[in-house]
């Protein structure tokens, strides 16, 4: 194993650079802010000799997305990067692209949709597209970026998966925030990655086969089956090749991480930056006594549900922080970890807290805000209001 | 954890400086942070930028709010913003002026000032006009934080500053030495 190379860099240079160092061959790109850089310093990489790929300028991220079903079917490795609306444009080819069984891996902004036109973090562009068949995975740092771009190619590409994968930085708190990373060797990378060979054929001029064809009701359902028992079975493939990377290089991950839950009475479930500040609660609410824990998603889809049962399944109480609303229940996450308990005999109360949209700041003192409201619950032994938003500026509101 | 905030205009390179420390610092095996103000910049508006630095890993996301130091590049913000606004009791000031210490009053705050301006046009960076004092200042923070070596600033300079990486590191050295009230 060569030395890592230590450095300063923003949230969409460390995706750029995981995704530089995994040799992508075609990178059809729309820049919109806040991942402008990705496409930038990909430019920027094929102009100094420094990757050897085509970069397609479209007109839309939705024939960014169209080109990247192209290239990819015809056995090429491909990556792009969007946010936002462009994630939304795209919605469309994200079906067809997961429905092709085609490995492409996307670096998201994650920004709010508009209206109002805001730039700033929120998790609804890649959770809107959770019915989308795609992987979706979420970083707490940019270090995180950067390691799930890699291993996020080796997973789609592994022939068990073959399916799309998104890798979400929030915006501005990571994708324009400079923090310290350590970059692995690209002989070490080409070694973890092996060039994409299709295992499955090609679009080859020269072999012609029909893709994307039409699936009449007798194919349909089966075929929506096999790719739905395809992304839930990824689950095993991940952890597999999360553990190869940290034996690798030296860095865990894990679907859904655990951090001092073993113990605890409630736990928080969360999902990108905002797991950072959410660990410093924990520690202050520790030392003030409170047997409290930290459950941070790494891994949206497929959902973890074995884990959160492992984790919280005996736990009081579990508050799922959202970073997105899903207008008329509540947020996404809450949904799926309540989902997650349905059948079993045994599960903690929930509440659901919605708190950071369009970039509004989530504090340390919110999530002790959010504990110690869980924790009245759990002491009332029942849940007067299970969804609720924190950080409200009460004197804006209707 | 030590948080630090710059204060300059749009296109005076306060994020850049912002940087720079962020990548001194993790030169010498600090974690560390550094951004802008998040949202919309614009050439001549006031901005402000950001850093932290600690020994232990750093785990909070939210911008800063209760800055250890401020850092200001251009003295016609003082009209505008409040420099100070929530920095720490007994926190640090850094002024970009030809001026004393002494002629200032921030309350309990210890106030520090060099003229990176003069410095920065002295060793050709920008013009009196529009001076590049991003560097300068770096060096008079060093001394005044004392946290961030200047051979780690210099380091930051070759690695964050794309052009006159000797004019920029002489700037930092003068300033290291010229800055007031340490």
């Amino acid at each position: 194993m060569a030395e890592q190379e230590s450095r300063t860099v923003k949230g969409n240079m460390a995706t750029a650079l995981g995704a530089k160092l995994c040799r992508p061959n075609v990178i059809p790109a729309y820049p919109i802010t806040p991942s402008t850089l990705f496409p930038e310093r990909i430019s920027e990489y094929i102009a100094d000799g420094e990757l050897d790929a085509s970069m397609v300028r479209v007109e839309s991220e939705h024939s960014a997305m169209s080109a990247c079903i192209g290239a990819s079917a015809s056995g090429a490795r491909v990556c792009t990067a969007s946010a936002s609306q462009g994630v939304a444009l795209m919605h469309e080819m994200l079906f067809i692209a997961s429905g092709m069984r085609l490995p492409i891996v996307m670096a998201v902004g994650n920004r709010a949709l508009s209206a109002p036109i805001n730039i700033w973090a929120d998790h609804q562009d890649t959770v809107s597209s959770r019915d989308a068949g795609w992987m979706q995975f979420y970083s707490e740092k940019n270090q995180e970026g950067l390691d799930l771009m890699i291993m996020a190619f080796r997973i789609a590409e592994d022939e068990r998966v073959l399916l799309p994968a998104m890798v979400g930085i929030d915006a501005f708190v990571l994708t324009h925030t400079i923090e310290g990373v350590d970059v692995p060797a690209q002989e070490d990378v080409d070694d973890f990655l092996p060039p994409y060979d299709p295992p499955h054929g090609k679009l080859d001029v020269d072999d012609p086969a029909t893709f994307g064809s039409f699936g009449t009701p007798e194919y349909y359902q089966e075929l929506k089956h096999d790719q739905t028992v395809a992304l839930e079975e990824t689950d095993e493939v991940i952890d597999e090749i999360f553990d190869e990377f940290e034996e690798r290089f030296g860095r865990e991950y894990n679907r859904l991480n655990n951090y001092k839950c073993d113990d605890a009475d409630i736990i928080l479930m969360t999902m990108g930056s905002m797991s950072g500040t959410a660990r410093a609660a924990v520690d202050e609410l520790r030392e003030e006594g409170e047997k409290v824990g930290l459950a941070k998603l790494t891994v949206f889809r497929p959902f973890p549900g074995d884990l959160l049962k492992e984790i919280a399944g005996d736990a009081d109480g579990l508050a799922v922080v959202d970073r997105n609303i899903s207008p008329g229940f509540g947020g996404a996450a809450f949904a799926e970890a309540a989902g997650t308990f349905i059948n079993e005999n045994k599960n903690p109360l929930m509440k659901n807290f919605i708190i950071g949209l369009g970039g509004r700041e989530i504090f340390k003192e919110n999530f002790k805000e959010m504990y110690h409201k869980t924790k009245e619950a759990v002491e009332a032994g029942e849940v007067k209001e299970p969804v609720e938003w924190i950080n409200m500026n009460e004197e804006i509101m209707r | 954890m030590y948080e630090v905030r710059f204060h300059g205009r749009g296109g005076q390179g306060a994020v850049t400086a912002a940087n720079t420390l962020a990548d001194a610092a993790f030169r010498e095996g600090k974690d560390v942070q550094a951004f802008p103000m998040f949202g919309v910049e614009r050439r001549g508006a006031p901005v402000a930028a950001f850093a932290r630095i600690d020994k232990e890993p750093i785990d909070v996301k939210t911008q800063i709010y209760e800055p250890d130091i401020v850092v200001v590049l251009d003295m016609s913000l003082l009209d505008v913003v409040d420099v100070t606004e929530g920095l720490k009791e007994g926190g640090k000031v850094v002024l970009n002026t030809a001026k004393e210490p002494s002629e200032f009053d921030f309350e309990d705050a210890e106030v520090f000032t060099v003229d990176a301006t003069t410095i920065a046009v002295d060793n050709g960076l920008g013009t009196e006009t529009n001076p590049i004092v991003n560097t300068a200042i770096l060096g008079a923070y060093s001394k005044v934080a004392g946290n961030v070596k200047m051979e780690s600033i210099y380091k930051g300079i070759e690695n964050n500053v794309p052009v006159k990486h000797d004019e920029n590191k002489q700037a930092a050295k003068e300033a290291y030495e010229q800055v007031i009230g340490v």
